[in-house]
């Protein structure tokens, strides 16, 4: 196998383009991988090597008789909260044990068309419900720079697999920042599109006026050409925009000359990791040395997010998550009428985060507090994006960190839900805005942990902040970096 | 009821909508499958599916607020509707909270033959619900109906009896049929109404307290409900009690109204606008097209048969009443080219054969092609009217060709003057006391001969023939 030798540096499509290996390879080789490092990271709760491989020997016909686009054969990874037809969906939750999915889901059947293989199913916080993936009925991930920290989250699975080098890349949910965060933590890069950029049909909605699907990848360019596969109106998707899909790979030239980028200033802020702000500091002047102009800009009501972010998510996730009641699939305890049926099955099987989320949900929803919280917080979300309308008229992106920390030890936050949430500053205010975001790594602690740096951009405006990621990416290392985890093996 | 008293009706009249497929997938719209056949991952809840909109739906339901006079919102929503309930695939239904498709308008009654206008609150559009079904030991659900489109109509309390109640359920069913909105098939669950009544002393202005009266789908069921519900709400007020705001059950066979629950046990539906649909905006242009493409109502019609066919009012409101039977007269009217005929033809022998089998006028074998048909055979004299009753007699029970039943019963008019003649003179030969006596100026002593001749023909000989013939011989 020496043509993975060199592979293993790249872990690019290249080789499966130009023919050096074929996907049968490469996913024979990535089902070992996965095999060992998930007995560390537990990235992934599920695999369907059978039918991976079936899938890769398809792909290789037809790369062979040249019909092959760019993500012919190229081996993805899928938050386990896509549906993908035959296959489990369990949402990292026991209240969907048994559940096999009927449909594809549109982001999916968009990658089986081009010949993408589907690996298996990416471990998550349950329900999308967390920001360090320990919420997950089939355990804890871990962070492939260090596993006794976490991956972040949700899509720790998504971003810890495609760290340590167990998928080329995978596909994550963003509702508040569960693309971009873990994508951080685990030194990668990820993509949160403009909400209505990519269907929804088929992810199993935690907020729908929020949720959002994105790729999680080694490089932007890889971020790029998923997305020109995934973008586009979908007839099954009324919220999905009818708006032409660029090709956004050929978005990917040239340095950053002419370009403003704002620094909101309510982005760095007191308290933060140090070592954060050093880096993305860092980031900002290497985007100066490339061309661009600096400008400070205000997002005055930034302050209001996290508070906002959890009224609105909570009360839209309390009607999402009420079809699990055990009656048509999933889990079920009996119960002497319906009503008892509907609250032992959700007492026994959802885990304390989404009854917590569920109850915070009803709440603010409920009669008397509908008002006070759920109206308040729906015009506090026009302010905010009023706020990004504002600075977008300033500038053409926005570079900020995505966390004010590093990740997390196992454990250090799952006593306070509070400190939790707050850790979700920087990325819910894209997702209010419906705006688009990505995440690139721009540096490590001196605890050897990865730091992201963020660039937001305005709705539909993902060619923008894709040419700057890669011209910062193309201009550092960081994202060339390999976890001691990497392939599984530490070393 | 007592003159003391003023009742104040308001009803919830929910009305599926006659669409090809459901409001938010492609599953068929149909009644009477195979449970959980017409079904798929979207109206079943399953996880990561999303509604998309039938605009089929919001047309019905805008063509019927044009027709009842509604406001057209310009701008409406869709809201979730939160409640656990078995037949609720998602445990939140689809609905509209606060900005509803059609907004006021009004369905005009007859009361004491006075026109009465009922006002509307509001026509919102949402989806029905699964339909459970209670088995020995177990209960069952039938998803087949979650996903009808379901139009909900909200009067204001302006009814004041339970006569008036199903007056304004008959008046609204048949505007509706009318309109091609719905085919309000009370037996397969199309239109069902909550009726919400209160009682107060007749000096009073404030309403009284309301009970409500839930999930209604008989217009007799709503007659007898509200006037059992009327009947206690005055009892109790009458002996110093108080009415309870509540929800009440219809028993039908005990034929009482039960407590379900009280005020303090109601849902709290907890409204929020659906995030997984987007407003519908309806432009000026959109709905100008509907309103010209309305159909003609009971009333307009009712004129244009007076007018057109020179039909008695009278016999005009009755064929109008039905929608059905309505298109079935013009249908026999234009093909026959004998609008009084036709007229005739429905309102004796074909409302006898509809009331006395209990019918619609679809389940009926005459076809008005048929009935058009026959009618010609009466005006080309081919079969006369005994004749023609008989070949109705097999239509209603065989249906069938006329011309060929005619035949195959050997009904066909003996016009034909030698056999005329012959009948003529053996009657007058064998009646001479008869024929004295018309001759004396016994006019009568005419139907007489002519009775014999007909007896003698088996009915087939042609009456006016045979009258001139007699006249002939006699007169002469």
């Amino acid at each position: 196998m020496a043509k993975f030798a060199d592979h293993n540096e790249t872990f690019s499509l290249a080789g499966l383009q130009q023919g050096t290996f074929s996907s049968v390879e490469w996913v024979t080789d990535l089902l070992q991988r996965i095999e060992r490092s998930d007995k560390t990271i537990n990235a992934y709760i599920s695999t369907d090597g059978e039918w991976a491989l079936e899938q890769a020997k398809a792909a290789d016909q037809r790369r062979a008789s040249g019909e092959a686009g760019p993500l012919c054969g190229a081996p993805i990874g899928v938050k386990d909260v896509l549906n993908v037809q035959g296959q489990p969906c369990h949402c990292a939750s026991r209240i969907l044990e048994g559940y096999t999915s009927p449909y594809d889901a549109t982001a999916v059947s968009r990658l089986r068309d081009q010949g993408a293989v589907l690996l298996g199913r990416l471990n998550m916080d349950e329900f999308a419900m967390g920001s360090t993936n320990e919420n997950s009925a089939f355990g804890a991930v871990r962070n492939p720079w260090n596993p006794d920290f976490v991956p972040g989250g949700s899509s720790g699975g998504s971003a810890a697999a495609v760290a340590a080098g167990s998928a080329w890349a995978a596909l994550g949910t963003d509702t508040g920042g569960s693309i971009r965060q873990p994508a951080s933590f685990c030194g990668r890069v990820g993509l949160k599109p403009s909400y209505g950029r990519v269907s929804r049909f088929g992810l199993t909605a935690f907020a729908s006026s929020l949720d959002q699907i994105g790729p999680i990848t080694q490089t932007v360019s890889d971020a790029a050409t998923l997305l020109t596969a995934l973008a586009g109106h979908d007839a099954k998707d009324s919220t999905s925009l009818k708006q032409a899909v660029p090709d956004y790979s050929s978005a990917l030239k040239g340095d950053l000359r002419g370009m403003r980028l704002g620094l909101p200033k309510q982005y760095f802020i007191e308290g933060m990791d140090q070592e954060v702000e050093a880096a993305v500091r860092q980031a900002t002047e290497q985007c100066r040395e490339l061309g661009a102009e600096l400008v400070e800009v205000s997002l005055p009501h930034t302050e209001y997010a996290i508070a906002t972010y959890y009224i609105i998510a909570t009360a839209e996730a309390s009607a999402n998550l009420a079809r699990f009641d055990g009656v048509r699939y999933g889990a079920r305890e009996a119960g002497s009428d319906p009503l008892d049926q509907y609250g032992k099955t959700r007492a026994a099987f959802f885990g304390p985060e989404v009854k917590r989320r569920i109850i915070l949900g009803t709440y603010v929803l409920s009669s008397g507090y509908h008002d006070a919280y759920y109206l308040r917080a729906q015009q506090v979300r026009t302010l905010i994006r009023r706020d990004f309308e504002d600075a977008f008229k300033q500038c053409d992106a926005l570079l900020t960190p995505v966390a004010p920390t590093t990740a997390y030890r196992i454990g250090e936050r799952t006593a306070d839900p509070i400190q939790m949430y707050l850790g979700d500053i920087f990325t819910v205010t894209a997702n209010l805005a419906g705006i688009c975001g990505l995440s690139v790594p721009c540096g490590f602690s001196s605890a050897d942990l990865p730091i992201g740096l963020q660039i937001l951009g305005p709705a539909f405006g993902e060619e923008t902040i894709l040419r700057v990621g890669h011209a910062y990416e193309q201009s550092t290392d960081w994202h060339v970096r390999r976890p001691p985890l990497w392939a599984g093996t530490a070393s | 009821m007592s003159d003391a008293f003023k009742v104040s009706i308001g009803l919830e009249t929910h009305v599926q909508l006659d669409t090809r497929s459901k409001i938010w997938c492609g599953c068929a719209n149909v009644f009477g499958s195979e449970p959980n056949t017409d079904v798929c991952p979207v109206c079943l809840g399953y996880p990561g599916t999303m509604p998309v909109l039938n605009r089929e739906a919001v047309r019905l339901t805008v063509m019927a607020g044009l027709m009842l006079g509604c406001e057209i919102n310009r701008y409406s929503k869709f809201d979730r509707k939160s409640y656990f309930y078995p037949d609720m695939p998602k445990n939140y239904q689809i609905s509209q909270y606060d900005l509803p498709l059609c907004l006021g308008g009004g369905v005009e009654i007859m009361v004491d033959g006075q026109p009465k206008n009922i006002r509307l609150n509001r026509i919102h559009l949402e989806e029905d619900v699964a339909k459970n079904n209670h088995f020995e030991g177990f209960s069952g659900v039938d998803f087949n109906r979650a996903g009808t489109p379901l139009m909900e109509i909200v009067s204001e309390p302006d009814l004041s009896s339970a006569e008036e109640a199903f007056a304004y359920l008959q008046a609204l069913k048949q505007m509706l049929v009318y309109g091609g909105i719905s085919e309000c098939n009370l037996e397969q669950g199309n239109m069902r109404c909550d009726i919400n009544c209160s009682v107060r002393p007749a000096a009073q202005e404030q309403l009284g307290t309301k009970t409500e009266i839930k999930n209604m789908n008989t217009f007799k069921g709503v007659l007898r409900s509200l006037t059992y519900e009327i009947k206690r709400q005055i009892d109790v007020v009458s002996s110093g009690g108080r009415v309870v705001q509540e929800t009440r059950r219809w028993d039908d066979e005990a034929g009482v109204t039960r407590s379900m629950r009280s005020k303090e046990d109601a849902h709290d539906y907890r409204y929020f606008p659906e995030p997984d649909l987007m407003p519908v905006v309806l432009s000026e242009q959109e709905i100008e097209g509907w309103r010209a493409s309305l159909p003609e109502m009971p009333t307009t019609r009712r004129q244009r048969f007076v007018d057109e066919y020179g039909l008695p009012d009278y016999d005009a409101g009755v064929l109008v009443a039905d929608k059905a039977v309505a298109d079935f007269f013009e249908a026999v009217a234009r093909d026959a080219g004998n609008p009084k005929a036709a007229s005739n033809w429905m309102m004796t022998e074909m409302l006898r054969v509809l009331s006395a089998d209990d019918l619609e006028i679809a389940d009926i074998k005459v076809t008005p092609a048929a009935l058009a048909v026959l009618i010609r055979l009466v005006d080309e004299k081919a079969i006369n009217n005994t004749g023609a009753k008989e070949v109705f007699a097999e239509l209603v029970a065989n249906g069938g060709d006329p011309k060929a039943i005619v035949e195959a019963k050997g009904l066909a008019q003996v016009s034909d003057t030698g056999a005329l003649n012959t009948w003529v003179e053996e009657a007058i030969a064998a009646h001479p006391n008869v024929v004295d006596d018309y001759r004396g100026g016994k006019r009568a002593a005419l139907q007489f001969l002519m009775g014999q001749v007909m007896r003698a023909s088996q009915g087939k000989a042609n009456p006016p023939m045979v009258l001139q013939a007699l006249r002939d011989k006699l007169d002469s």
